[in-house]
């Protein structure tokens, strides 16, 4: 087994491992993993070259059904939680979509993020129904009807989203390597050409769409049973901003980037807040702008120069992820 | 709803619309021009009321004539563009032109993060509140409600004249024009002699300028707290958006549009006072999708 | 870098553990303190965290607690709820603090009780405001060392019931949270069961941090109210106030502030005479009982060199929160004969457990709530001050207007009659007598 391939695999058994070590980074890694789904979300449309600043949206709807499932079936159950929540999404994916997806660029950007604003005021305002900006608890559910403890459920939790992350990175890699995938990444390079074959853009940008609110939707239900209460801060701009921020930082277009961006973010975060409780935010700041000035590839693509480095190789790397992000001139 | 009402809700709208408006068209200009949507415009905004309150605390404190507040906004104006504005672009903005939207949009998201903390340490956390400038002017009573005359005179009259301004610096003077070359076809300007680097310096300084000037004008009716940039910066985004990006005629239009429907919103049913922005921009997007003003472009194949 | 500190963080663990089986008595007592230092609400976590700091220090001057001096962490409430949660558990499992002091807002009071009960720390809800937390479920690990909504703005209702019993018409402009609702919830309750023919002309809850009141006002002086609520804090009171007095509301209506103790300062000469002003308990840098205090005075003095202003309530809850540790720790060590107590014999030793910060005494009842007596007063000016400072002072008995153990605030609220409000024992206070 060759070292490119066998140092993922020693960090990811390594991330398997560390809550038995550090019980408390459990969570922590839970909520990366939740993060990264969503994050995954954008990295499928940075393929179609769209960037959406209100993804929070879908990772909010899906939290908020979670929200209300648990308060009306007294606790609710795991696996309905994921699956309503996941198609609540979708449908909210289809709905935004239908009307977005004959936009590109900075209006994409931008009518995504008018879309999420507009739902983040009405959870801040309908407190009654969505207890305002204080949020909602999410009741802590049970699993295939078997009532958890919080130990037992934060494993299973950890473990569960762990399996469901590689499952659904390998589907989403399937995905963009299909052929739907590939005209997915024409409306990248060449639009028009798309439509020269026949091929309607704004139905497959629709089908990417869809599939990347599915996956903030995921990602958001995961998140809301992690945390246990939801706010209506998960619909902000400043969400939606981070999610693209960390798919910028693990790799833009890399599939593994979303989760290893993720990871690192949430960990940077934590110890930033932790250690350097007064200026963490500009930490972030500068982790991004040398990110984006120095190693605009991501952590992927770095990892991926280290490699060839460290093979002999002087080229660039093959696989079209890491090359997504490069000026398109 | 009767006839007080309604004149006190265009009022309110107007004084508010004022305000928005300074924000938004600079926001507006410096896409216009540079093409990239500016995140850390929030940021000038904000430091542009940190800067003019703290020193007008000073200086007031000192015992300085009260009627220094009114050139003050000037300074902290200038203060914001040529000291955070001018190195922005040199030093940032200047190496990422080549890069994709997103990439711009987030050096700019980077920008935030790090002026929010920035003002923290500069400033601290305690709200400053300075209303030299609107203490002086006084007060007016109409129908019966007192009105500073500061927010319902003073700011619209600056609102108008910044508007006027612009377009005649941007059509009568030769940097104006030189602006305007660069923002028709970057290229050709280039190839026929213009400093494009310069005349994007010099919009970006003027841009964040405006920012700062907004928030020096808002520091007299407001308490200058921390996050405020944050909130600023989306509602100008959906004024820039709803008027088309670059269109400063259409960004007033489009901030009196939101002002007034905020202000009615507040008297009809104020449930809905915050959605209202984003309603409109909605609204507006889906009939025009290039916003109000917005000249729709050919795509490239 | 996830490796390294993965590492450093299992050795400290491992050092700290060894530590804490070793001797009896730890080397140092930990303690996590939630609060913001970011946002807006870190108007009252940075004066908490400089208060902190200086009690902390002359408390280990003076041998900390039982011979063991105190160590305080602080987390940063601005970075998030998720962040609040990760730190707050990094600091019981990692750190292995001793005792946790969450929050100022009362949806991280919400996230984080449910979590010390799973984690057995002991936890001091010490700043947030929320009723509901010991009315909706039992804790054994959670206590609250000071007072909540019910009794703020229960005795707020009385006050101005007491001063003012002739005003007909209220208008309430609160901040678009969980506390302005619930705030407004209770208060009207109160008022409706109080003074039945009271007539609400306006309900206004914009947005939290609105940087403009000016629609409001407007339509304020439009409807003049005789009295005008608004439980707002920080830049968003100060706003209000100012935008208020500017445009002359405050001669036509009476401004009701519970929280307005932490805005009186920088509000200044912006805030007229003639107001009533709450200070979520007995917390007033010029107590009318303590101010003649020679230690009241020397930490007021001393806290106005590091800080440069004068302290607030959230200093005193601060104060209380460390009170009732100091307190608790010293009843279980003594109940422990003399040796260093178990975590589970200190938990045992806040039933019931008086105490005494800045202000008057503490008591935690047996649904673990504090019951603390509230002060509030009317403004005036005053030499030697170029703010607004309190006269007419009224101090309400905590016993009295504290929802009894077992009852909801909203219920008992409505259960109330006119005759209540004389049969509630008050204290008066002049300023400067």
């Amino acid at each position: 087994m060759s070292l490119r391939l066998a140092v993922p695999l020693i960090l990811l058994a390594l991330v398997a491992l560390l809550p038995t070590i550090a019980p408390w980074s459990q969570v922590v890694l839970t909520i990366a993993l939740a993060k990264g789904l969503a994050v995954l979300g954008i990295v499928v449309l940075l393929h179609a070259g769209q960037v959406s600043f209100g993804h929070a949206l879908f990772f909010a709807v899906s939290a908020y059904i979670a929200a209300f499932l648990g308060k009306a079936f007294a606790g609710g159950e795991l696996i309905t939680m994921i699956l309503l929540g996941t198609l609540a999404s979708l449908a909210v994916g289809l709905l935004v979509g239908l009307f977005v997806v004959r936009y590109r660029h900075i209006f994409f950007g931008m009518l995504n993020l008018a879309v999420s604003m507009i739902f983040f005021s009405i959870l801040e305002k309908f407190y009654h129904v969505t207890g305002g900006s204080d949020g909602m608890q999410v009741a802590r559910p049970s699993v295939l009807g078997v009532p958890m403890e919080r130990a037992g459920f934060e494993t299973l939790l950890f473990y569960g989203a762990l399996v469901l992350c590689i499952a659904v990175a390998w589907g989403v890699h399937r995905y963009l390597e299909s052929p739907i995938g590939h005209m997915l990444k024409t409306i990248k390079t060449n639009e028009t050409r798309l439509e020269y074959l026949g091929v309607s853009a704004r139905r497959t940008l629709l089908v990417g769409y869809l599939v990347s609110a599915g996956l903030c939707g995921l990602g958001g239900v995961l998140m809301a049973v992690t945390q246990g209460i939801v706010t209506p801060e998960y619909a902000w701009w400043i969400r939606s901003g981070e999610l693209v921020f960390i798919a910028i930082l693990g790799g833009s277009g890399s599939v593994a980037g979303a989760f290893v961006g993720a990871l690192v973010y949430e960990v940077v975060r934590t110890y930033a807040a932790a250690f350097a409780a007064d200026i963490w935010q500009m930490v972030l700041g500068f982790f991004l702008l040398g990110i984006i000035l120095y190693a605009s590839s991501g952590l992927v693509g770095l990892y991926g120069k280290l490699m060839d480095r460290l093979e002999g190789k002087h080229k660039t790397p093959a696989g079209g992820a890491k090359q997504s992000m490069e000026p398109a001139q | 709803m009767n006839a007080q009402l309604f004149a006190l809700a265009m009022f309110d709208g107007i004084a508010y619309a004022a305000l928005v408006f300074m924000v938004a068209v600079g926001l507006t200009l410096i896409f216009g021009v540079l093409r990239i949507l500016n995140v850390a415009h929030g940021s000038f905004y904000a430091i542009g009321a940190y800067t003019a309150a703290s020193i007008g605390g000073a200086i007031f404190a000192a015992g300085f004539s009260p009627w220094l507040a009114f050139p003050l906004l000037f300074v902290a104006a200038a203060l914001v563009g040529i000291l955070l504005g001018g190195p922005i672009e040199r030093l940032l903005l200047r190496r990422i032109y080549a890069k994709e939207d997103a990439l711009q949009l987030l050096v700019t998201f980077a920008v935030f993060m790090i002026l929010e903390d920035v003002q923290r340490l500069v400033w601290g956390v305690q709200p400053y509140f300075e209303a030299t400038a609107l203490q002086q002017l006084g007060n007016l009573e109409v129908l019966g409600v007192f009105y500073t005359k500061y927010q319902l005179i003073f700011l619209p009259i600056v609102a108008v004249i910044v508007l006027i301004g612009l377009r005649l610096f941007l059509r009568r003077t030769l940097s104006g024009k030189l602006i305007l070359a660069v923002t028709e076809d970057r290229e050709t300007a280039t190839a026929m002699g213009i400093d494009a680097d310069k005349v994007y310096l010099l919009t970006f300084i003027v841009g964040a300028a405006l920012a700062g000037f907004g928030g020096a004008l808002a520091s007299a009716t407001t308490s200058v707290v921390p996050g405020m940039g944050a909130d600023m910066i989306v509602l100008s985004f959906a004024v820039v958006a709803t008027a088309g990006l670059g269109q400063i005629e259409g960004a007033a239009v489009t901030a009196l549009l939101i002002g007034l429907g905020r202000s009615f919103a507040v008297y009809l049913m104020p449930e809905l006072e915050v959605l209202i922005p984003y309603l409109i921009m909605l609204l507006v997007l889906l009939v025009r999708p290039e916003g109000l003003f917005g000249a729709v472009r050919t795509r490239k194949i | 870098m996830r490796i390294g500190l993965t590492a450093a963080a299992c050795a400290t663990a491992l050092l700290t553990s060894a530590a804490a089986y070793a001797a009896d008595k730890p080397a140092e007592l930990k303690i996590g303190i939630t609060a913001f230092l970011s946002g807006p609400a870190s108007v009252f976590g940075e004066p908490a965290k400089a208060a902190a700091e200086m009690m902390i220090e002359s408390m280990n001057a003076e041998g900390g607690i039982g011979g063991v001096p105190i160590k305080a962490f602080f987390v940063d409430e601005g970075a998030g709820g998720e962040s609040v949660l990760a730190e707050y558990r990094r600091l019981v499992q990692d750190t292995q603090v001793d005792a946790m002091f969450a929050s100022i807002s009362s949806g991280n009071c919400n996230k984080v009780a449910p979590l010390a009960e799973d984690l057995k720390v002991l936890n001091f809800m010490w700043d947030c405001g929320t009723q509901r937390i010991f009315e909706e479920n039992s804790y054994r690990y959670v206590f609250r060392t000071q007072a909540n909504a019910t009794p703020e703005m229960l005795s707020t209702v009385l006050y101005l019931l007491k001063t003012k019993p002739d005003f007909n018409s209220i208008a309430v402009v609160n901040q678009d949270y969980a506390w302005g609702r619930d705030s407004w919830a209770i208060f009207s309750t109160a008022l409706k069961a109080l003074k039945p023919d009271v007539k609400v002309v306006a309900e206004f809850f914009p947005k939290f941090g609105t940087p403009d009141f000016s629609t409001e006002i407007s339509r304020l002086q439009a409807l003049r109210p005789d009295v005008i609520l608004s439980t707002s804090w920080g830049g968003d009171l100060d706003t209000f106030v100012r935008q208020a007095s500017q445009r002359g509301l405050t001669n036509s209506s009476t401004l009701v502030l519970p929280l307005a103790e932490s805005s009186l300062e920088r509000l200044g000469k912006a805030l007229p005479p003639g107001h009533i002003v709450g200070t979520r308990g007995d917390h007033y840098f010029l107590h009318p009982e303590k101010k003649a205090d020679s230690d009241f005075t020397a930490f007021v003095d001393a806290f106005r060199d590091k800080t440069g202003a004068y302290p607030i309530y959230p200093v005193f809850h601060m104060s209380q929160a460390l009170s009732a540790l100091k307190g608790a720790y010293e009843k279980a060590i003594a109940a422990n004969g003399g040796k260093w107590p178990g975590r589970e014999q200190v938990v045992d030793a806040m039933a019931g457990l008086s105490f005494k910060g800045l202000g008057r005494e503490v008591t935690i009842r047996e649904d673990n709530q504090g019951v603390e007596d509230m002060l509030l007063g009317t403004t005036i000016e005053a030499e030697g001050y170029d703010f607004a400072v309190l006269d007419d002072m009224m101090m309400f008995d905590g016993d009295q207007v504290t929802t009894p153990v077992g009852k909801v605030s909203i219920e008992w609220l409505g259960t109330l009659s006119p005759d209540f409000l004389n049969g509630v024992n008050v204290e008066m206070f002049k300023h400067g007598s």
